[in-house]
This record gives C-alpha cells, sequence and structure tokens, in this order.
C-alpha cells in the first residue's frame, strides 16, 4: 500500500521523462546525477589505466608494455583521476544535489549556469578522451616544461584544452555554490547554523573560483609556447621552465583541498549523525574550512624544493606548510571528540567515515614528513609520495565520497542499499587499499622512484603485495557498483529520514520532490540538534 | 517568505524569493566573476613582473618602441566608454529606453575604436619585424639579446590580445543588450543585465588601465 502511494507521489525523477528532460533539466538535482554518471565512467576509466601499471609493476623487467606506453598509462591515470574525477566528484555530484536542499533552497542561484557546467565537463572529457583514444599523452598530469613544450610528440595540446575546459566548470560551479551560500539560505538558517558540509563546500569553492583561473592561464601560456614558440618557458629565449611550475602549482596545490574539504564536510556529517551528537566545536571546525582554503594558497613552493627555488624561499614554504596540519588535526580531534560518549552506530556511511579519519590521519602525517625540507630531498619523486598523496586522495577523498554516497542515496532514489553488501564492501575497499598503499611508503622510502617500470629485483615483492592489494581494491569497488543499481529497483523504499539526521534534507521526502520542500522551511534550531528529530527514525514516507 | 515555486519571469526566476533577492545574487555573481577574472590576468602579470625584473634594460627598450601616443588615445577612448556605459546604467535605472539604446550604442563605437586603433597597432608590430618568431629583430638591442626582447613582445601580445578577446566579448554583450533594449525588456524594476554588464566592461577597462603603464610608459625614461 505504501509502495503504491510513494510510487504515485509526483517527485524530481517522475516529474518529467525523456532523454531531452534530463539533458535541458535546470533541476540541481538531476545534473547532480549527470555528473554522478560522468565522474563514475572516469573512475573506471582512470581504474583501467591503474589496473594496467599494477599488473606491469608486477615484475622488475618491464615487460608488459613499452616505456612510452607505460608513460602515457600513468599520464592518463593521473589525468582522468585528477581533473575528471576527483575535483568534480563530491562538490559537482553530492554538493549540487545537497547544498541547495541544505540551506533549505529550491535551487542554486544559477540553474543554467550549473547545467552549462556540467556540459563543460562532458566537452573537456571529450577532448581528453579522444587524446587518450588518438594515443595518449605522455607528460604525467603535471605537463612539466620544457618536456611538454618541446620534446613531447603525442597529444599534450588535446589533454591541455580538455582540462582548460573542465577548469571552467569547475570555476562556474565555485561561483555558484558562493552565491547560493549568500543569498539563497532559507530563513532562520544563519551563517553558524549551516551543516558543516556546506562550510567545506563554500571554503573548497572559494578555492575553486580563485586558483582555477590561474591553471586556464598557465595552459594558455602551455599552449602559446607549444604552438607559438612565444618563449615564456624556454631557456633560449630568456624564459624560465620553472616558472610553469610555480604558476601550476599556485592552483594544483590547493586543488588538493579542493579533493579533499568536501571530503572532510562530508565525514562532519557522517559523524555526528551515526553518533547523534553535534560536532565537538561547531564553529571551529566550520572556520578551519577557511583556514584550510587560505593557508592552502600558501604552501605551492613545496612542490619546488629540489627545483631551483632558493633554499630560504624552501624554509618558508616548509614552515607554511606545516601550518595546514593545524586546521586539519582540528578536524580530526574535534570529530574524535564528538565521538566520545555518542551513541554510535556502525552503519555503512560511519565505517566509511572511520575509514577516512585513519587513512586521513596517515596520509596528513606523511605529509609533513615531505613538507620537511631534509626528509624530502630523500624522498622526493619516490613511492613515498605516491603513496603520502594517495592516502589523501584515495583513502581520504574517495572513501568520504563513497561514504557519503552510501548515506544520501536513500535521498537521491528513494531507495536504501543492501547494509550487508555494503558493509562487506566497505571493509574489503579498506584492507584492499591498505595493502595497495602501504607497502608503496616503504618502497618509496628504499629509493623506488615513481614512474619507472623497470627496477632492481628486491623492490619485487613489495610491488607485488601492492598490486596484490589493488586487485582486492577493485573488487571493493566494484560491489557497490553493482549493488546500487541492483538497489534502484529492487532495494527497500527509503523513509524521509533513514538516519534519523537532522539536515534539512532529511525533512522532505525521498527522493525530493522537484523544488526539493513542499513548503519553504524555517530554520530554528543550530545545526545537529538531535532533539528536534527524536522519534522521526523509524517513520515512513 | 513562505511562498511556493511561482510563475517563472524574466525578472523573477523561479528559484528565488524576491527580486532583490535575484539581484543580489546576479550582482554577486559578477563581481565574483571578475575576481576570477583577476586571477586569469594575474598569471600573466606575474609572468611580465618576473621577465622585466630579469630583463630590466631590454625591456626599457622594447617597451619605448611601443606608439605611446596611441596607446594613450586608446586609453582615453577606453575611459570615455566607461563614462557612457555609466550613463546607460543610470538610464537604465531611470526605464529610459531611448536614453539606454543611445548610451549602449556609444559604448559600443569607443569600443570599437579601441579595437581598431590596437589592431593598427599590431599591424606596425608586423611590418616593423616585432612579432616573436624566426623574423623577429628589435633595434637597438644587441643580437645576444633578441630573445630577451622577443620575450617582451610575447607578453605584449598575449596580454593585449587577451584584453582585446574581452573587448570582443564586451561589443558582443552590448549588441545583445541593446536588441534586449529595443524589446523593451528591461524597466526601471528590472535591469540586471544592463548594470552587470556595466561591471564588466568597467573591468575590461580597469585591466587596460594597468596594461598601459606596465607596457607603454614603465621606464621609458632610461631610453
Amino acid at each position: 500500500m505504501i509502495t503504491a502511494a510513494v510510487q504515485e507521489r509526483e517527485h524530481y525523477l517522475n516529474a518529467s521523462y525523456g532523454i531531452k528532460s534530463w539533458l535541458l533539466t535546470k533541476d540541481h538535482k538531476r545534473i547532480g546525477l549527470l555528473y554522478l554518471a560522468t565522474i563514475t565512467l572516469f573512475f573506471f576509466l582512470g581504474g583501467a589505466f591503474a589496473t594496467l601499471i599494477r599488473i606491469e609493476l608486477l615484475t622488475p623487467q618491464g615487460g608488459l608494455v613499452s616505456s612510452e606506453t607505460y608513460n602515457k598509462l600513468f599520464t592518463m591515470h593521473g589525468v582522468a583521476m585528477v581533473f575528471f574525477f576527483l575535483i568534480p566528484s563530491i562538490p559537482a555530484s553530492l554538493g549540487n544535489f545537497f547544498l541547495p536542499m541544505m540551506i533549505g533552497a529550491r535551487d542554486l542561484a544559477f540553474p543554467r549556469i550549473n547545467l552549462l557546467s556540467w556540459y563543460l565537463l562532458v566537452i573537456g572529457g571529450l577532448f581528453s578522451l579522444f587524446a587518450m583514444l588518438a594515443g595518449g599523452v605522455d607528460t604525467g598530469w603535471t605537463f612539466y616544461t620544457p618536456y611538454s613544450t618541446t620534446y613531447s610528440n603525442t597529444w599534450v595540446i588535446a589533454t591541455a584544452l580538455g582540462i582548460f575546459v573542465a577548469g571552467f566548470s569547475s570555476i562556474l560551479t565555485g561561483l555558484n555554490f558562493i552565491v547560493t551560500v549568500h543569498t539563497m539560505r532559507a530563513p532562520g538558517m544563519t551563517w553558524f547554523r549551516l551543516p558543516l558540509f556546506v562550510w567545506a563546500n563554500y571554503a573548497t569553492a572559494l578555492i575553486q573560483v580563485l586558483g582555477t583561473p590561474v591553471l586556464a592561464v598557465t595552459i594558455v601560456l602551455l599552449f602559446c609556447e607549444r604552438v607559438f614558440h612565444i618563449g615564456i618557458f624556454d631557456p633560449v629565449l630568456g624564459g624560465d621552465p620553472v616558472l610553469f611550475q610555480h604558476l601550476f602549482w599556485f592552483y594544483s596545490h590547493p586543488a588538493v583541498y579542493i579533493m579533499v574539504l568536501p571530503a572532510m564536510g562530508v565525514v562532519s556529517e557522517l559523524i555526528s549523525t551515526f553518533s547523534r551528537k553535534p560536532i565537538f566545536g561547531y564553529r571551529i571546525v566550520a572556520c578551519s574550512s577557511l583556514a584550510i582554503a587560505v593557508l592552502g594558497f600558501l604552501v605551492w613552493g613545496h612542490h619546488l624544493f629540489v627545483s631551483t627555488q632558493s633554499v630560504y624561499a624552501g624554509m618558508v614554504f616548509s614552515f607554511l606548510s606545516y601550518f595546514v596540519a593545524i586546521p586539519s588535526a582540528i578536524k580530526v580531534f574535534n570529530w574524535t571528540a564528538t565521538l566520545y560518549k555518542g551513541s554510535i552506530s556502525y552503519a555503512t556511511p560511519m565505517l566509511y567515515a572511520f575509514g577516512f579519519i585513519g587513512l586521513f590521519t596517515i596520509g596528513g602525517l606523511t605529509g609533513l614528513f615531505v613538507a620537511c625540507l631534509g626528509i624530502d630531498v630523500h624522498v622526493t619523486d619516490t613511492y613515498f609520495v605516491v603513496a603520502h598523496f594517495h592516502y589523501i586522495m584515495v583513502g581520504g577523498t574517495i572513501m568520504a565520497y563513497m561514504g557519503g554516497l552510501h548515506y544520501w542515496w536513500p535521498k537521491m532514489t528513494g531507495r536504501m542499499y543492501p547494509e550487508a553488501w555494503a558493509k562487506l564492501s566497505a571493509l574489503v575497499i579498506f584492507l584492499g587499499f591498505n595493502l595497495t598503499f602501504f607497502p608503496q611508503f616503504i618502497l618509496g622510502y628504499l629509493g623506488m622512484p615513481r614512474r619507472y617500470h623497470v627496477y632492481p629485483e628486491e623492490f619485487q615483492i613489495l610491488h607485488v603485495l601492492s598490486t596484490a592489494g589493488a586487485s582486492v581494491l577493485a573488487v571493493g569497488y566494484a560491489i557497490p557498483m553493482m549493488y546500487f543499481i541492483w538497489s534502484l529497483r529492487y532495494g527497500k523504499l527509503a523513509p524521509a529520514n533513514p538516519w534519523g539526521a537532522t539536515g534539512l534534507e532529511w525533512q522532505t521526502a525521498s527522493p525530493p520532490p522537484a523544488h526539493n520542500f513542499e513548503e519553504t522551511p524555517v530554520v530554528t534550531h543550530e545545526a545537529y540538534d538531535y532533539s528536534t528529530v527524536i522519534g522521526e527514525v523509524i517513520e515512513v514516507g | 517568505m513562505a511562498s511556493q515555486a511561482h510563475v517563472e519571469t524574466l525578472a523573477l526566476r523561479e528559484q528565488f524569493d524576491t527580486e532583490a533577492q535575484q539581484k543580489d545574487a546576479s550582482t554577486l555573481g559578477m563581481w565574483i566573476f571578475l575576481i576570477t577574472e583577476i586571477m586569469f590576468f594575474g598569471g600573466m602579470f606575474l609572468a611580465y613582473t618576473v621577465y622585466r625584473g630579469a630583463f630590466p634594460m631590454v625591456f626599457a627598450v622594447a617597451s619605448s618602441s611601443l606608439a605611446l601616443i596611441l596607446g594613450a588615445v586608446n586609453t582615453v577612448v577606453l575611459l570615455c566608454s566607461s563614462f557612457t556605459m555609466v550613463l546607460a546604467v543610470r538610464a537604465a535605472q531611470l526605464g529610459q529606453q531611448r536614453a539606454i539604446i543611445l548610451f549602449l550604442i556609444l559604448t559600443l563605437l569607443l569600443g570599437g575604436v579601441f579595437l581598431g586603433v590596437k589592431a593598427y597597432e599590431w599591424k606596425d608590430k608586423f611590418e616593423e619585424h616585432h612579432i616573436p618568431g624566426p623574423t623577429f629583430h628589435l633595434e637597438g638591442v644587441a643580437t645576444d639579446q633578441q630573445g630577451h626582447a622577443q620575450l617582451f613582445f610575447s607578453l605584449y601580445f598575449a596580454m593585449t590580445g587577451l584584453h582585446a578577446l574581452h573587448m570582443v566579448i564586451g561589443v558582443g554583450i552590448l549588441t545583445f543588450l541593446i536588441f534586449q533594449t529595443r524589446k523593451g525588456r528591461y524597466t526601471a524594476d528590472y535591469m540586471t543585465p544592463v548594470d552587470v554588464a556595466g561591471l564588466y566592461w568597467h573591468f575590461v577597462d580597469i585591466i587596460w588601465i594597468f596594461l598601459f603603464p606596465l607596457l607603454y610608459l614603465i621606464d621609458r625614461h632610461m631610453k
């Protein structure tokens, strides 16, 4: 009976039908799903490149692919994962869907620009896909000059143009989020009543808006240098190749925070919901997101410790890099403090949140190792660095992304995912991840350089462990893909608020109506006030 | 405020509750867009600063070869166009349709003059072999420093070219606004597009206000 009632109710998924109603939609929820599909595609594409890399590294001789092909594999893995999965991941899919709902708005401030930004990501993605299919690119995802401008004989321009176009997608999403948070909050939704996910996405949007244009102009200069040889990065004419590295990392270091800040926002939601306590020190956690966004712009030089940068600049950048640890640690300590005496439940999203805290802590602490001048000289361009940033990006961002996806899946689709399978795959992912990347810390410390596919035999055992872990990880990612699709049809119907959470997005039906709320909500409580949801947990409909 | 989704009009899109809210959102959106533009141009300003610091003498010589009079004329033209743009915005606030169109057309013409003068300057550069490339040559600079001089002109073309591209986009926006005004789209109550287009036009103007002294004036006395 309930089933029939729910299926007859009009919501954003059945409000209109047909391919046009999706491709021309202005509904932030549908655009969020379009993003979800797009980034999932790139995630598995990047994963396929990673698989080939790991299979190649099983043996020290480097027999499976040629060196040229190997260069292309790790480049395209990086490009697909960084620019077309990680950067759009949480903000463009979950953020797009839930940021307006969490502040009680009907949509983002600029719905058409929102749709445009999805198209820009697709167009940029097609450019890069074309480059990958036509023969690939071998510069590394960092496109360092002068190799990328003078020597590489691969599809540098097409790939760079793809990233340029996708960059504007990121800029427009950020712009939309900032304006939305400033102007579209529901009555009573003051700044310090915003859910921490909104704060995190707001801080992310600031980085997107301030950083991405610098990447864009860097790509324009790279383009001019490669096509017209204007000399900006060419020492023959007095140009400086290292200037490229400065410009590139001025964006690409803050880009790391574009990837991880929204993840921290997700984790704040999860920790609070599943321990049924407000986040300890809510205000300072909110401000720590802003602090990370600001500090993130002051540390790019730690990628240039072994370039021509002066020792004094290196010392300053090293010192400033340590500062980023403060707001990051504030978050970790405050999440832990929230758990204290909480009523903790171990639902799947919470397992991912726990995974995030542990792995992000390891990734963050090893970040201090590489921010330290002396140690960095030893481990520069080794697998230690590879392991470090995968702990942040995969162990951090993807863990939180998966957690968020499980947490909000009932709201997005109106269906529950199968809890037992989900718990199993969360465990598999956690184990597979550690087996893949922990050996890489040791490999790097022992001197295994990154981006080489022929290596001394003594490293083989650690590489085999890592490849074995990658296989486990692949299984871990395949299971959710299958049960999520399964649940669309066969999953249990989701109640409006299956977790007893406090956010406004839970106070409307699952899936939500096209305009999000039957009536514009009026906010009278602080965020995470669980006295407001007592008794609502089991309510259906 | 507990209003429901209302019938959408140009003056009030369905996601907004009030006209004031929509205007705030549009204006803030344009300001943030302009901030991204500053960061975008900033990369080139940085490159210019770095190389000017590295090769001050060559940059001084190269800078003095630019046509000072044409640059100065263009500065005046662009400042006047900002003035007519302000008048257009004012006319829009007062709901004077004919005045909006008049001032937008004036702005458009001044923008066109700027681009014409710029094109003429670039043509001169072609004839003087100041275009970066194999035939590049700048008088008064030693042979082994021709590359550094070329760097100046690379930056000159990249920066003025990017600025001109923004002017062309601005001309397109003005044309669009003129047609929309003729259709009677803008009233004293709803003139946000004219307002935010004005912000954009002033921004492009300000970029030039920085480009002109950097490229044409600084170190001219050193020659």
